[in-house]
């Protein structure tokens, strides 16, 4: 009880480094210190970083796939529908279901659906948008978006002791750790 | 009397201003102002001042239009839908009862320039809506012309004249029985010396007889007779041959070889309804029988006439009296031969033509143009008899006319006496003198000096606005009266409904001269016949003749008249320039300038819509170094008019034709200044032709609107034609020239029509290019009319047009038309791309438009290879003049701006011939569906039917040989095909 | 090592002696600095004007009816189709750079893709505006859409117009995603840069809260690649739908096969001109010479003789091909386009899209900013122009000689087409203003890589 209450005063740790390479190393070594709950923060994507914090499996391609197939039903079967089904007309003396002339709708509708599969897919994953995160307590963080590379470990983890922590990042060489309020 | 008058005017003129905003601008100028000076053209101008503004854009022309019908939608036209008091008899229902949404036939006639021509008149609950031929009148023979069938529209112009006017004033038709009393008791002391009467050609036995009875009671009065297409030049060559007015008859079925001289015996001429006929009778040609008629024309403008013509010489106008000379001497019809030495036509063309007529003496005929001179007439006259053609192919009979006179004499006496102040009572029934009248006359001038002047007329023209007294007279359909055919035989002309507006007929006017005043033009009609028809049961004859439309047995028997030796001084050929008159085609001498449908009707040949031009040929324009458009003076007896140019070939060389008619000042919104005033370069000699001029050609430029500005077929064969010697040696000659591809070419499987399969032929061999078609369609679709600015930008909306190709020589080429509507393809390109489905196809294979799905994409339009679909760019159709409602037909829509359009097939007589068969439990019968432009065709050239039922005639024609598809290689699969075009050339003119 | 020595004598990606810090700063301030240019005001004002004068036009068209402009029976379209095709052509070169020069890996793409697929959103609306005005009834446009109603009325599916329909709205959907999702860690780092807490509520707002987690970056990276990976198709089949309105038709000129392709090509050629119509001046005047290099100019200009030799080529198949099918009317058309009353709208076509752009050989004028601007500028009309003699001079004279006649704009045709260039500057005048015109996030990269160490990275 009392430990809870007390990781509860800390969103987390967070540790700011120079460039990538340093934060690169930091985050592969808090990874093998066995700390599971923590994120790193970059102004651009790092190549190796999401492996080195622990990003396991990315679902996102299943998805956007699922979107593309059925839109592409959609699109087919909606003209089938139209043109066959409720309301049938001789248009030109062509056939009822003059299938060549749908392929095109089809297609876009494929086109659309997976994009928005993709977009919105991405967006829902990453659970944005999102009003509020604790990190932005952090004054310091503003330039995550500009320069400067910061690593996150949450007090939610097992492994997670405020000093301990503090201690191991302060081991890491960075240029300062900071107390994430939640 | 007459300074009164003008200070009684002035004052007047600050009043009616007030009235002016209320009831139209047409207030009254004083007589001064009304002189032939500056001042009055400029006053002119002046009323119209709006009108160059207004007109730039042709839609405020219409919108002024409707204002106008909205603002003088008169008290009349709440009573419009009621019928006539008297009780008249329907054509096709012998018990006369109206159901609604069911449309009635009555039997009438139209009348123009006196002779009658029989129609059955479509009445839709009282209102006529549309004008179809009468298959039982003599000179119909079921089909109309082009006047006949746009005279309804006539009826509902919102510009008539609508309430009797005494100087500029409203007045009552008692004011003017008053007036008549008054000057009628001045008169009866000298005989009515003083009173004078001018009327238009008249054949009406009943106008006649109250003339007579006039003129008994008043000796010293005088009638004179003058419209400016007068036949004067008939009269005098028959007068020459034969020493009194006869009629001639041409019977063209029963001739193997025709020769027109210099004029158009298919149109515009007594009798040309039935030579189409009975020419194109003599012109079908199917399995069975190929044979046919041969016609040479010699003219001097390109006329359907020559178009259809198997051999034609374009020659001027004052060689063909030369020609005739020849001809005659070389038939030994007389002893002159010309001076001329190799003869005009060329030796080897006239050698020709004489031995074909004289192997066929008996068999031919030769007709002698209209507006010819009274020599070549009797010389027609003279060679007919020589070939012994007389009671074969040529009848005489005594004049139609019920008084014949050579109107251009009496016209000129008319205006002596007015010179010489012996006029005081001038009563005009119709007509429009001011306008027309010979110019050297000087009509207007003299007309001054008569001190009362009555104008009776259907709309205020040029001539109402130099009376005292304008009077509306009674629109065909809303009076009775009688008139003569061709052939003498009388039509009784019955009203479908009450006159709109307070207009009167000429029965009643005469009545009232007669001092009859309130007899109904019913009444006297009546009364008249009854003293006629004396044998029998009258009310029952009567019966008969309302519900045929003619009077049975009053065809005039024939005459066999002696013919006069006449000798002819030998004739040189013309020199120089020449100017040829020539009525408009489509507004006639002007009397339809303010007819929309007649204006925007493209011209056969020169297809010219809402003005007259100088025409010349291709040759002539090099060498003058005139282009199209290009505005020439041409100058006759030091007077001379501006006319533009237009370039037409097979047009004579050195000959410019003028077309009378246009540059009408006071009339309609319509018609006003549109076109050149041809009037004033024709003078009382009564020629049509004029030599001697001169032509200067100037900077200015004229927007002329044409409808076809490519006359080539640019090598594609379109228009397939050839001679009947070749297609009887080899009939599959036409397939040969362009592949259909068979349907099962098609990946889709084709559709299956198992019930009705609507399909139409057109017979290119019968087809004259006389438009009547287009303008039934017209009236019969609700088609509107976009004017002159928006022809310019080819958005015409006629849904069948009449295409015309030359071939050959630019001198002398070979016209061939050809009516395009929509095919109704099978496999249509229109429908295919339409986004909404607007555009579909029925399971009877229309091809059908609907409307209000319609969202203007215009992909249709591009995408369909014969161009017949039509498109509201603005809002064309007139949804606001209250006449316009009455005259639509309520059987089909009235679209909409944005809206796509094209033809049906006349959708709506389909269904109702389905209701009907239905209501009798049977299937459509072959010709239970007569489409409007079949319906009117002269020449029947247009077959519509069921093409799954194979005794229909459509299917038989579909059949034959001639059949081919207009673009099938494009693999459109048109329901409506057409028969190749055919000539009959003579075999020693054939070139090799 | 080869790419190595290949730098050596091209021209960098970025100048030297950039840091992620002056990237960042040096873009964003171009949104976030206080004070507005004064040429902005003046461009922004002119192009506004313009942008009235569409509005204008439209009242009055919606007011009078389609009559107003030039189209008759047989040229039922006119310039607003032709308005059409000319943007939609323009609105392809920014999916594609951003999407198909992603997947082909070419860094040189980073700097120009951001404001090429914001001309491509604008030149895609100014497009938009022609098919809904161009109708008879404007105001029933919408049932061109299927949706289901009482009265069974759908659209008919085999209309290329109804494709159209589709593919410009997907397309235009998607280039938005698309340009959106690239511009999410931007407006973060907006949000971050920003002193007014106005601008950083909306800058936070349209960040989404972005805050650079490598996890999201991943996710990020896959749905951008899956993006472009679906936009590569997408942008080959818009020009090639928007070619079928013609080549599905029968009108000789419009029926052939050769359309897609050559429609395709003749787009990117239009698209590159454009873009470099608008990062000439954009560079000079904004400074951004380091990022927006010469050696960006002259791989567009080598993109644009490409897709130029081959809408040249198009031209001779569509000659070829008119002479090879034997067909009067192919023959026809072919012969009245070349030498027809239309003559000279050919032969300036000719001239600016075929003669003209082979100066581009020469690595002179390629290096010229002045000259490669002229080159796009005559491809600019030239593509227009080509637009004109397709649809005016096929349906000018087709099959029946009887129904031929001519077209011309009125002032209203024009006044709409010059509106519809004023919208497109307005709209690209705000985007300047407002949004980064250069991706920060993936200069960044550049800085890191100077473009040449993909080897290291991988």
């Amino acid at each position: 009880m009392a430990h809870t209450k007390e990781k509860n005063k800390l969103y987390g740790l967070m540790a700011e480094f120079e460039n990538e390479t340093q934060l690169l190393q930091a985050s592969s070594k808090a990874n093998e210190f066995g700390f599971t709950k923590m994120d790193a923060y970059t102004p651009y994507p790092v190549h190796g970083l999401p492996e080195a914090v622990g990003f396991k499996k990315n679902r996102l391609p299943m998805i956007v796939l699922i979107g593309a197939i059925l839109g592409g039903l959609t699109g087919f079967f909606m003209q089938y529908f139209a043109s066959v089904i409720h309301y049938p007309i001789n248009i030109g003396g062509r056939p009822l279901n003059s299938w060549p002339s749908f392929i095109v709708i089809t297609f876009e509708m494929t086109i659309l659906f997976a994009a928005f599969s993709a977009v919105f897919g991405m967006f829902a994953l990453n659970n944005l948008p999102q009003p509020y995160h604790p990190v932005f307590n952090v004054p310091r963080f503003a330039l995550a978006s500009r320069d400067r590379f910061f690593l996150c470990i949450e007090s939610i983890d097992a492994q997670f002791e405020e000093e301990e922590t503090r201690k191991f990042l302060k081991s890491l060489n960075p240029m300062d750790v900071y107390d994430v309020s939640p | 009397m007459k300074e009164k008058d003008i200070e009684k005017n002035t004052t007047l003129t600050e009043l009616s201003d007030k009235f002016g905003q209320k009831y139209g601008k047409d207030y009254w100028r004083s007589l001064e102002a009304l002189s032939q000076t500056e001042e009055f053209q400029q006053a002119v101008q002046n009323e119209f001042k709006e009108s160059p503004v207004e007109w730039e854009n042709s839609l405020n022309r219409r919108h002024f239009l409707q204002i106008m019908g909205a603002s003088l939608a008169l008290a009349g036209l709440n009573a419009c839908t009621k019928q006539p008091a008297e009780k008249i008899i329907p054509h096709v229902i012998a018990p006369e009862k109206i159901t609604l949404g069911k449309p009635l036939f009555f039997a009438t006639s139209f009348v123009l320039s006196g002779y009658a021509c029989g129609v059955l008149a479509e009445s839709h609950e009282g209102r006529p809506t549309k004008i179809e031929g009468n298959p039982e009148h003599p000179a119909s023979l079921g089909a109309t012309d082009i006047f006949a069938q746009a005279s309804i529209l006539n009826l509902y112009d919102p510009d008539r004249s609508q309430v009797i006017k005494n100087i500029g004033q409203f007045s009552s038709w008692e004011a003017f029985l008053n007036l008549l009393r008054t000057q009628l008791e001045a008169q009866s002391g000298k005989n009515g010396a003083g009173i004078r009467i001018l009327t238009e050609t008249v054949t009406s036995p009943t106008l006649a007889a109250q003339l007579k009875t006039f003129l008994k009671k008043y000796p010293s009065a005088k009638w004179h007779q003058y419209e400016p297409v007068n036949r004067d030049n008939v009269k005098l060559g028959s007068q020459l041959a034969f020493g009194q007015y006869v009629e001639t008859q041409y019977h063209l079925e029963n001739a193997d070889v025709a020769l027109s001289l210099d004029g158009d015996f298919f149109s515009g001429m007594p009798g040309s309804l039935v030579h189409a006929r009975k020419f194109g009778e003599r012109r079908k040609v199917d399995g069975h029988h190929a044979q046919m008629n041969r016609l040479y024309a010699v003219e001097s403008s390109l006329t359907l006439t020559g178009a259809m013509a198997d051999h034609r010489l374009a020659m001027k106008a004052g060689d063909v009296l030369t020609f005739a000379q020849d001809l005659a001497y070389q038939l030994n019809a007389t002893k002159e031969k010309s001076q001329h030495n190799k003869g005009v036509a060329g030796k080897k063309w006239m050698d020709a033509l004489v031995r074909d007529l004289k192997s066929n003496s008996g068999k031919c005929v030769v007709i002698p143009g209209e507006f010819q001179a009274p020599e070549v007439h009797y010389l027609a006259h003279a060679i007919n008899k020589a070939l012994g053609n007389i009671g074969k192919t040529v009848r005489y009979t005594k004049s139609v006319e019920a008084s014949p006179t050579v109107q251009n004499n009496s016209i000129r006496e008319l205006t002596d006496d007015m010179k010489n102040g012996l006029v005081e009572f001038l009563v005009i029934l119709g007509g429009n003198p001011l306008f027309n009248a010979p110019a050297d006359l000087n009509f207007g001038e003299k007309l001054k000096t008569v001190k009362t002047r009555v104008h009776v007329s259907p709309e205020e023209n040029e001539t109402s606005e130099w009376c005292h007294w304008q009077i509306p007279q009674s629109h065909y359909l809303e009076s009775w009266s009688d008139a003569r055919a061709f052939d003498g035989a009388a039509s009784i002309i019955q009203p479908l409904i009450a006159p709109l507006y307070a207009s009167k007929s000429f029965h009643e006017i005469m009545a009232a001269l007669n001092d009859q005043a309130g007899k109904s033009d019913y009444e006297i009609v009546r009364e008249y016949w009854l003293s006629q028809l004396k044998k029998g049961d009258f009310e029952r004859s009567w019966q008969i003749a309302l519900h045929d439309g003619v009077v049975a047995g009053t065809a005039f028997p024939g005459i066999s008249p002696t013919l006069r030796a006449f000798n002819l001084a030998p004739q040189e050929a013309e020199k120089g320039l020449e100017v040829v008159f020539r009525p408009d085609p489509n507004i006639w001498d002007g009397r339809f300038a303010n007819n929309g449908w007649l204006q925007e009707l493209p011209k056969p040949i020169s297809k010219l819509t809402w003005d007259n031009a100088a025409i010349i040929s291709p040759a002539s324009a090099r060498v003058h170094g005139l282009e199209n458009g290009q505005s020439i003076e041409i100058k006759r007896n030091n007077t001379s008019i501006k006319a533009p140019v237009w370039i037409v070939p097979g047009q004579a060389n050195e000959t410019i034709t003028l077309y009378l008619g246009y540059g009408r000042i006071k009339t309609g919104k319509v018609g006003a200044n549109a076109g050149v005033n041809i009037f004033p370069l024709k003078t009382s000699d009564g020629k049509w032709s004029a030599s001697g001029i001169s032509v200067k050609a100037t900077k200015e430029q004229v927007e002329l609107a044409s409808t076809q500005d490519h006359g080539s077929m640019e090598g594609r064969h379109l228009v397939r034609e050839s001679s009947l010697a070749d297609y009887v040696a080899h009939p599959e000659l036409f397939h040969e020239m362009g592949h259909e591809p068979d349907p099962e070419m098609s990946l889709y499987p084709p559709y299956k029509y198992d019930g009705y399969a609507w399909g139409m032929v057109v017979d290119l061999n019968a087809c004259t290019g006389c438009n009547a078609c287009t303008v039934a369609c017209q009236s019969e679709n609700n088609i509107p009319i976009v004017g002159k600015e928006e022809t310019l930008k080819g958005r015409e909306m006629h849904w069948i047009r009449v295409d015309r190709y030359y071939t050959g020589d630019e001198n002398n080429p070979e016209v061939a038309h050809q009516p395009v509507m929509c095919m109704h393809c099978e496999d249509a390109p229109c429908e295919v791309v339409c986004p909404v489905a607007a555009t579909t196809h029925s399971d009877e294979g229309l091809n059908e438009m609907t409307y209000n799905r319609c969202v203007g994409t215009r992909y249709c339009s591009n995408n369909c290879p014969y161009k017949v679909r039509r498109f509201n760019f603005f809002k064309y159709a007139d949804y606001i003049t209250e006449s316009a409602k009455l005259m639509h037909n309520p059987d089909v829509t009235v679209r909409f701006r944005g809206v796509m359009e094209k033809c049906t097939y006349c959708v709506q007589r389909i269904s109702s011939a389905r209701i009907k068969a239905k209501k009798e439990d049977r299937s459509i019968q072959d010709g239970d569906i007569v489409t409007a432009c079949q319906q009117v065709c002269p020449t029947d050239a247009i077959i519509f039917g069921d093409i799954n039922d194979e005794n229909s005639r459509v299917a038989k024609a579909k059949a034959e040989h001639r059949d081919y598809g207009l673009l099938a290689e494009l693999g459109t699969r048109p329901r409506t095909s057409y028969l190749a075009k055919l000539r009959n050339p003579n075999p020693e003119l054939i070139e090799s | 090592m080869a790419t190595e020595s290949k730098q050596k004598n091209q021209a960098p990606l970025i100048e030297p002696g950039h840091t992620f810090g002056s990237v960042s700063d040096k873009i964003s301030s171009l949104v976030l600095n206080k004070k507005t240019p004064t040429f902005w005001f003046i461009g922004f004002g002119i192009s506004f004007m313009l942008m009235n004068l569409l509005l204008l036009a439209i009242a009055y068209l919606l007011f009078k009816g389609i009559g107003i402009w030039g189209v008759n029976v047989p040229v039922a379209w006119g310039f607003a189709i032709i308005n059409l095709v000319w943007w939609i052509g323009i609105g392809h070169a920014g999916t594609l750079i951003s999407a198909i020069l992603l997947l082909l890996r070419q860094e040189w793409r980073t700097s120009i893709n951001r404001f090429a697929e914001a001309m491509t959103l604008f030149a895609v609306s100014a497009a938009g505006i022609f098919p809904l005005i161009h109708t008879g009834r404007p105001w029933l446009d919408y049932w061109l859409i299927p949706y289901p109603n009482t009265m069974a009325l759908w659209p008919n599916f085999r209309s290329p117009l109804v494709w159209d329909v589709f593919a410009i709205s997907t397309y235009a959907t998607v280039s938005l995603l698309f340009w959106y999702v690239g511009l999410v860690p931007d407006f973060a780092t907006l949000r971050d840069r920003t002193k007014t807490t106005g601008a950083k509520i909306i800058y936070g707002v349209l960040s989404m809260g972005w805050r650079g987690s490598a996890v999201h970056w991943h996710r990020y990276e896959t749905a951008y690649l899956l993006l472009a990976g679906l936009a590569t198709p997408l942008v080959i089949s818009v020009h090639t739908v928007v070619s079928f309105d013609f080549a599905m038709g029968i009108v000789p000129g419009w029926h052939a096969t050769i359309f897609p392709p050559y429609f395709v090509a003749g787009a990117i050629y239009a698209g590159f001109a454009m873009v470099l119509t608008l990062a000439i001046p954009l560079r000079k005047v904004y400074g951004l010479q380091d990022f927006i290099t010469m050696r960006h100019l002259k791989n567009m200009a080598k993109v644009m003789l490409a897709t130029g030799l081959i809408v040249a080529y198009g031209y001779s198949v569509e000659a070829f091909t008119a002479w090879y099918s034997a067909t009067e009317y192919e023959g026809f058309m072919i012969l009245n386009r070349m030498t027809g009353p239309y003559r000279y709208v050919f032969w300036s076509l000719i001239i600016c899209n075929v003669a003209v752009p082979q100066l581009l050989w020469i690595s002179k004028v390629q290096n010229s900013v002045v000259g490669l601007f002229i080159i796009a500028m005559f491809v600019n009309v030239g593509m227009w122009l080509e637009r004109y003699v397709i649809v005016i001079t096929s349906l000018h004279r087709d099959f029946l000689p009887s129904s031929w006649d001519m077209y011309s704009g009125t002032f209203w045709d024009w006044a709409t087409y010059i509106g519809s260039i004023g919208l497109f500057l307005t709209l690209m005048f705000l985007f300047l203003r407002v949004i980064p015109s250069i991706s920060i996030f993936e200069m960044k990269t550049l800085v890191i890589g100077r473009g040449d160490k993909k080897e290291d990275k991988k």
